[in-house]
């Protein structure tokens, strides 16, 4: 995980590190203290009555680490053979999490002050995850909230409604 | 006993012993150069440090004797007090004193008893300028012990001024001033003289004496109070304080020989792995001050945190994956350069595992400790003459284990004492010893340790325990009137079970051993019950050496590997075509007919559905599990190995999965889960609490009584408890919202590659719910059709027989029951099936209607039965095989059928109808006069000829055979 100061950043006001990740055609951000690791493909054991967010299981050096599917997770359609796959590692009290995501890219150092609210327009179940906004350059940014994104027991999955609708809403983003 | 330590004492153990280890140097230099006032204050401080914690923590035996050396330490620092080799060795000891008690409170949780009243005099004897030649050494004096005490007179005295305190006393004051002064104070002075003239522990002289005026036995801690006080007693009356301390040792019954090795007290006092039969000799003693390595002890060890070798354990389980990667591509090529130090890397990482595992494990003497101090507490106050008798003390096993054993071993020791041994007079009626014998005994066998609890008293009386359990309605009077002995015997497991006749203080509240079964099995362990009546009772308990690794057995179903923990698993059974041992059906149910017995079934892959990859397997294993007495088979493809795994705790997000008690990793690299056979039990169970034992006793779950029915219980959209029968169901299934789908006005899931219908209790398509919560789908099959019912919940599998219902309420029910004193609704299944299949087609009603209904082909039969099987059985089973059914409940009914001009290609009757009906039945048949022609099919047994098994196969073939006979007789 290499840090990339690519973008040009006033020293002036506070700066947050992002890990930018690609899920389907969406990127996002994962605050860089709460990233571990970012492994390419391992092989994943499945779950048997698992969440169906939950990809499976996977080891990383001895320490087994819960996967969890993130285009399930935010209700886009199922991954292709032909898509990438990558996982990205965060630890939430103390157990390992693997956010399985289509590709990694660099670090992006953020001002903070930039960072903007999620719009409205946004699927309720995407506002659930979502903490606030980028404009990038070429496209936007969405920080991805890990605590809620691990909450898989909790009241913020997808109905089918909540699919159709963020399945749709993804052009939204598209610049 | 045992329980967890204040975080605050914890402090204050770590940070004492940090500052009584740097005054080790200290306390040398000190003896050399007593004049040095900064070793002097460094001892001060730390001393005045301690008794401070101590007042607060209510530790007041540390504090007692920190204060007395404080005094006189200050004495030195103020130049009040000479610095003598009697004073410094008193400081010395006292120091000792307070490291081994400091042990035993960081062992034992609390301060141990004892008396340090002569320690502390010879401290106050040093403060006063007293000084003793003697004063280190008690055994010099070769007096006769009653001398040194100043004889009877003195004991007197000091019996007199101690009861006069003790009457004071929170604990032993209300006891004391029920009885009568004088003659306790006689029976005190009496106890005292005898000992010390004796010079030979007797502590039936005191404890008894005093036991025997007060009329009720004293407990330890009593008698030590007691003493406490007589001992200050004799202090006052200028008695030396050798002196006493000898007579507290004889009184205590606490010979220092055997303590004094032991500083720390860690180990347990054995004789070596040989018998020890329960003398109080292994009481916490008290440790003693005279005992010069008592600070040698704790140098040899370091404490290191669990967590440091939990993490230890995980870097050497992944040095393990990574060693058998290598040893894998060494496989490939042994010619390879790295052939040699691979071999040394595999023989290290073994080794380095086996230590990291034994540096967990601790000696069960750890977890008996303080039973002989138990027994012979538990004798006294019963009344009763009992030997402990220990073996293997030395076994070794997880410290995490130990302490969930503890408390388990004593309540079935407390139990052994209370009910299984009886009174020195039965015994002797019985020709027995007076003096029972209880026996603890722990061996390794096979991965798992056995603790086995012994006594060779009346056993378990098995016609008692079948009363007891039917009068508090564990069991009927039929079931406990079927079981055996041996069976009746475990029914003391079930809850609220309790054979105490009446409820002693020892034993006896109704929480027994379901509470100690419950224990044990929370840590993987099983229990077993033998008894003889007359000759005593055995407990064996199977615990795992560790939780953390464990032997499981590789199961694979549908492609996927799992674990299932060795201790459950009872045998393997292949129930492949050669071994023509096949899986059979009963009730929908799948059982196996093993010996003598029916083991009930339940398939991984169902359970887990999981989805069959390839053709199926014809090969088949299952695999009999065990979870407390019920045993049940898992169907699995195939059985690997049985590994050692490491066992790591499911992640948060998969512990609502009752199925997996664990992740483990194994050699290959790949992660898999293991099976939790208690969550499995009760899949294949189905519910049941009581019942398994029964279920496990009876071995005949196919059995039923012909006029019950299975019924599954489960609440869709309202609280009210529905029902259909058992049999109507293929199986149970759990979705989740997500997965259900909308076509065309219908809800339907996917299900094994097909799409297959769904509705809700309200016979209409399902509405998503909130939340990833899965749902209980029940599905029904009937030829390659399927249809699912989606509930709330579901609730149990019950016998009942249906004979109790009401009239039908309306569309979809068939009537109510009245099922464990709750009305139930059943579930007219037809209705659903109708509306979930075919939901286009016209209702039936419209259809009645028709002319004799020979439309394109559809025979029309006549179903002439009062019981609800027509209904909730019969009629979907006959529609879906595409005849068109008519059920009349009874032939007064039938006659309005025929009246309205209904003919059929078939009547079906119940000729179980009793006579009455029977008649009654003849006599419509005799009047519809056009119906003679119908050919009449019998139900039940009885009329051979007409006589269809209740089979549906057996059903639909002969209502075919005899149709078509019909035809080609028309």
């Amino acid at each position: 995980m290499n840090a990339h100061g690519d973008s040009a950043v006033s020293a002036a006001s506070a700066v947050e590190g992002l890990v930018s990740i690609r899920i389907g055609r969406q990127v996002f951000g994962v605050p860089v203290l709460q990233v571990q690791d970012v492994i390419a493909q391992t092989d994943i054991n499945l779950v048997p009555l698992g969440p169906p967010e939950v990809a499976g299981l996977l080891n990383l050096r001895g320490r087994i680490v819960t996967a969890v599917d993130m285009r399930r997770r935010l209700g886009m359609e199922p991954r292709r053979p032909e898509d990438g796959l990558m996982s990205v590692i965060v630890d939430r009290n103390g157990e390992l999490y693997a956010l399985l995501v289509d590709d990694v890219g660099d670090v992006l150092w953020l001002p903070q002050d930039a960072q903007e609210p999620v719009p409205v327009t946004l699927s309720a179940h995407w506002r659930a995850l979502c903490r606030g906004l980028f404009r990038l350059d070429e496209e936007l940014l969405l920080v991805l909230r890990v605590e809620d994104i691990l909450a898989l027991g909790r009241a913020t999955t997808i109905d089918g409604a909540g699919l159709a609708e963020s399945t749709n809403s993804d052009p939204v983003f598209q610049s | 006993m045992g329980r967890p330590l204040d975080d605050l004492v914890q402090d204050f153990i770590a940070e004492t012993r940090e500052g009584l280890e740097s005054l080790d140097s200290e306390l040398v230099k000190f003896e050399q150069n007593p004049n040095d006032p900064a070793t002097l204050s460094g001892i001060f401080r730390l001393i005045h440090t301690i008794k401070g914690t101590c007042g607060f923590l209510g530790l007041s035996r540390l504090q007692t004797v920190a204060h007395a050396a404080e005094n006189v330490l200050g004495g030195f620092r103020d130049g009040a007090t000479p610095v003598t080799p009697q004073a410094v060795s008193a400081v010395l000891d006292t120091v000792d004193l307070i490291r081994s008690l400091v042990d035993a409170l960081a062992l034992g949780g609390a301060e141990p008893e004892g008396d340090d009243r002569a320690l502390i005099g010879r401290l106050e004897e040093v403060m006063d300028g007293v000084l003793l030649p003697d004063a280190g050494d008690a055994r010099a004096d070769e007096r006769a012990l009653i001398e040194r005490l100043g004889g009877d007179a003195t004991l007197d005295a000091a019996a007199e001024m101690a009861l006069v305190e003790l009457r004071g006393d929170q604990d032993i004051g209300p006891l004391l001033r029920a009885v009568d002064g004088d003659r306790l104070q006689a029976a005190l002075r009496d106890g005292l003289c005898r000992i010390a003239r004796k010079q030979q522990p007797d502590n039936r002289a005191f404890a008894g004496a005093i036991g025997e005026v007060a009329q009720s036995p004293l407990a330890e801690s009593s008698v030590a109070a007691i003493f406490q006080a007589v001992g200050a007693a004799l202090v006052g009356l200028d008695v030396g304080p050798d002196a006493v301390d000898a007579l507290s040792a004889l009184v205590l019954a606490s010979p220092r020989s055997e303590t004094a090795g032991e500083p720390d007290g860690s180990q347990e006092p054995s004789t070596g792995g040989v018998d020890a039969p329960a003398t109080p000799a292994s009481l916490q003693a008290p440790p003693s001050p005279q005992s010069p390595e008592g600070g040698a002890g704790p140098a040899q060890t370091i404490r290191v945190s669990v967590d440091a070798l939990e993490q230890l354990m995980t870097v050497v389980s992944e040095l393990v994956l990574i060693r058998n990667q290598l040893i894998q591509t060494l496989r490939l090529d042994p010619e390879c350069a790295f052939a040699a130090p691979l071999h040394r890397l595999n023989q290290v990482t073994s080794e380095l595992q086996e230590r990291v595992m034994t540096a967990r494990m601790q000696p069960i003497s750890g977890a008996w400790a303080k039973l002989p101090r138990l027994v012979r507490d538990l004798a006294q106050e019963l009344g009763k003459s009992i030997d402990l008798v220990m073996h293997g003390q030395e076994t070794e096993l997880d410290r995490q284990v130990l302490e969930l054993i503890k408390d388990p071993l004593t309540h079935m020791i407390r139990n052994a004492a209370d009910h299984g041994l009886e009174t020195p007079a039965e015994r002797r009626a019985a020709g027995k010893s007076e003096t029972g014998r209880i026996t603890l005994q722990a061996r390794h066998e096979g991965g798992a340790i056995v603790i086995e609890v012994a006594d060779d008293g009346k056993g378990l009386p098995a016609d008692k325990i079948r009363a007891k359990a039917v009068a508090s309605g564990l069991v009927t009077p039929a079931q406990a009137e079927q079981m055996s002995d041996a069976d009746a015997r475990q029914l003391i497991f079930l809850p609220g079970f309790s054979t105490a006749a009446q409820v002693t203080a020892v034993s006896g509240r109704g929480v027994g051993m379901d509470v100690v079964r419950t224990n044990i099995e929370k840590i993987g362990g099983a229990i077993e019950l033998t008894s003889a009546e007359g000759m005593g009772t055995r407990f064996s308990i199977r615990i795992p050496l560790t939780l953390t690794i464990v032997s499981a057995l590789i199961v694979e179903a549908c492609g996927q590997r799992f674990a299932l923990p060795q201790a459950s698993v009872v045998e393997l059974v292949s129930a492949s075509g050669a071994s023509r041992r096949a899986i059979e059906y009963v009730d929908g149910a799948a059982v196996l007919r093993l010996r003598d017995r029916l083991l009930p079934l339940v398939s991984l892959q169902q359970l887990l559905g999981l989805e069959s990859v390839g053709e199926t397997s014809t090969e088949t294993c299952i695999v009999a599990a065990r979870v407390g007495a019920f045993t049940f088979g898992v169907i699995v493809d195939r059985v690997f190995d049985t590994e050692e795994i490491v066992v790591k705790p499911v992640a948060t997000v998969l512990r609502h999965i009752k199925l997996y008690s664990g992740v483990t990793i194994l050699g290959d690299g790949s992660v898999i889960l293991i099976l939790d056979p208690k969550g499995m039990s009760a899949e294949a169970g189905a519910g049941q609490n009581g019942r398994s034992v029964q279920d496990d006793v009876g071995g005949s779950a196919g059995a039923h009584a012909a006029d019950r029915t299975a019924l599954l219980l489960f609440r869709a959209a309202n609280e009210a408890l529905k029902a259909v029968p058992l049999a109507t169901v293929s199986r149970i299934e759990e979705v989740a919202a997500q997965q259900i789908e909308r076509v065309d006005g219908r809800t339907v899931i996917q299900y094994r590659g097909r799409l297959m219908p769904i509705i809700g209790v309200d016979a209409r398509p399902t509405a998503a719910w909130e939340g990833d919560a899965s749902r209980p789908l029940l599905v029904f099959t009937h030829g390659d059709q399927t249809a699912g019912l989606l509930v709330d919940e579901i609730v149990d599998i019950v016998e009942s027989a249906l004979d109790s219902r009401l009239a039908s309420q309306g569309a979809g029910a068939a009537g109510s029951l009245i099922i464990d004193g709750r009305a139930t609704e059943l579930l007219d299944f037809a209705y659903y099936w109708r509306r979930a299949v075919n939901e286009d087609e016209p209702p039936r009603s419209e259809r009645t209607s028709d002319q004799v209904g020979d439309r394109s082909g559809v025979k029309r039969l006549l179903v002439v039965d009062s019981s609800p099987f027509a209904q909730v059985l019969l009629r979907p089973l006959l529609s879906s095989a595409g005849y068109d059914v008519t059920v009349a409940e009874d032939p007064s009914s039938a006659l309005a059928l025929y009246e309205a001009g209904e003919r059929f290609q078939l009547i079906m009757t119940d000729t179980r109808l009793d006579s009455a009906q029977a008649m009654a039945f003849a006599k419509v048949f005799a009047q519809a006069s056009e119906w003679h022609q119908t050919p009449l099919l019998g139900l039940a047994l009885g009329e051979p000829g007409v006589d269809a098994k209740l089979d549906a196969t057996n059903l639909l073939d002969e209502l075919a055979a005899t149709l078509s006979g019909l035809k080609g007789a028309a």
